[in-house]
């Protein structure tokens, strides 16, 4: 990959610097010439991760209130979308946790509608995904399962430790059993973080990397430009699929979520 | 690939020697530029944005999630709701309705049976009525014209009998007459009255 390192070709991403794949992944500031202040020891300058965040934020938010109008009686066609995603979450967690699961509908449509938007916003040329950063996929993931661990214990006491006992075992099974379920318990997080974290990166290496071609072959005149096709067609074709991988994890975060929120309300399988 | 996770070890270690943690003031963008082109490691290890990313969010999650949670969710499942109310409302009133009309149509139908048996009563009621003052009537019309005809046949046969008795003093006088007129005296009226009574008892 060093040749593909801090070339002088144009930047396909707008993010800087050359073709590394791995530089867009870069924190930088949003906004050069502001200094933000250091409180507690956080560096609270507006970053490209932080400034899409807000930007992810206000376009659920401004959308979602503009999609929905006055919440008329006949909808519009927006609205249809608005409730359609509504619908879409609640039909989602009422399958998997029943009418029960409804009341964690603000925090699995927020998580949802957050992490889609932060995918689909980061698909954009010249976007940053914050989602391929570890620690907000991990905060995220760690917010979900600080939720389960509370409701769990706020609902059945000690008797959410069952959930790592299962029933009518053999009792010496139980010395296995427990240490497995435990681990595989604590390791949820870490799963849901990476996966969403590591899809996401993926997606955009390969796409930084397929771009990076096109930009290098067309650079090298007429045969570099018909070379150039085939990873121009990759690069369209990856692009699509990102654009269901923006939503299928978003998806597969909140289901697993829900799941994780079932165990934590029925901890007795 | 493995070329680059590797450096990206390197890079967590140097990290938890930790040049960063002694210099939190360091500029996020001096830093991570300068980390990830020394090391050529993953961005995302950088620890020193993390907690400026954990900062950010925080606060846009959470604005987030409060907005959904207590002013868009609501106003979405509330048109929802009112909607789901509305229809199932109008079916409500839709099939109350029908039983009303069901109902108005048993009345109508049950209104006309009773009118048209009524009429079939009140018609046969006539006739019977009607017939008997005709056979009422008939009768009486039957007793009148007895009465007459019986009237009539003893007017007939007193006038008869007058008649009879008419025809006996016509004879005796167109006898006298006959016999004055013949012999040319006088006939002795009590001789003529018994030669009459003689030869014409009767017609």
């Amino acid at each position: 990959m060093t040749f593909l390192l801090e070339s002088e070709t144009a930047d396909a991403h707008g993010s800087g610097g050359g073709l590394d794949p791995m530089h867009q992944f870069l924190i930088s500031p949003a906004f050069e010439g502001f200094e933000f202040p250091t409180v507690f020891g956080i560096d609270l300058t507006i970053t490209n991760a932080a400034y899409y965040m807000i930007i992810t934020t206000l376009v659920i938010i401004l959308g979602l209130i503009l999609m929905t109008g006055r919440g008329a009686m006949v909808p519009t066609r927006s609205q249809s979308i608005a409730e359609l995603l509504y619908g879409f979450v609640a039909d989602m967690i009422r399958g998997i946790m029943g009418e029960e699961g409804m009341k964690f509908f603000p925090y699995i449509f927020a998580l949802f509608t957050f992490i889609l938007v932060a995918n689909l916003l980061g698909l954009l040329p010249g976007a940053y995904t914050f989602t391929s950063q570890i620690i907000v996929t991990f905060a995220l993931a760690m917010i979900s399962f600080t939720l389960v661990l509370i409701t769990g214990f706020a609902k059945n006491g000690l008797g959410f430790l069952q959930l790592f006992a299962p029933k009518g075992l053999p009792f010496m099974m139980y010395f296995l059993i427990i240490p497995i379920e435990v681990i595989s318990f604590i390791s949820r997080p870490f799963s849901l973080a990476i996966r969403l974290f590591a899809n996401m990166m993926a997606g955009h290496v390969l796409l930084k990397l397929f771009g990076g071609f096109v930009i290098m072959l067309s650079g090298l005149g007429l045969v570099g430009i018909v070379g150039a096709i085939m990873p121009l067609a990759v690069a369209t074709a990856v692009t699509a699929l990102e654009l269901m991988v923006a939503f299928l994890q978003a998806y597969v975060f909140a289901v697993l979520t829900c799941i994780y929120l079932n165990d934590a309300l029925h901890p007795s399988h | 690939m493995i070329n680059l996770f590797d450096s990206a070890w390197t890079f967590i270690q140097e990290e938890s020697h930790g040049t960063s943690h002694d210099e939190p003031a360091h500029g996020v963008a001096e830093h991570a530029a300068e980390a990830a082109h020394a090391s050529g490691g993953l961005p995302q290890l950088d620890m020193a944005t993390w907690p400026g990313q954990l900062f950010w969010l925080a606060v846009t999650f959470t604005v987030l999630f409060i907005f959904l949670w207590r002013m868009i969710l609501p106003k979405i499942g509330m048109a929802i709701e009112n909607r789901r109310d509305r229809i199932a409302d109008d079916l409500d009133a839709a099939a109350t309705l029908k039983l009303q009309s069901d109902e108005s149509a048993a009345e109508y139908e049950r209104l006309l049976t009773e009118a048209r048996s009524k009429a079939h009563a009140m018609a046969m009621d006539n006739r019977t009525a009607v017939e008997s003052e005709v056979a009422a009537e008939a009768a009486d019309a039957d007793e009148e014209i007895a009465k007459r005809q019986e009237a009539a046949e003893k007017r007939i046969s007193e006038m008869r009998t007058a008649a009879l008795a008419n025809v006996r003093d016509i004879a005796i006088e167109t006898t006298e007459a006959i016999v004055s007129e013949l012999t040319g005296t006088k006939a002795d009226s009590k001789a003529v009255a018994a030669a009459v009574d003689a030869n014409g008892t009767g017609s």
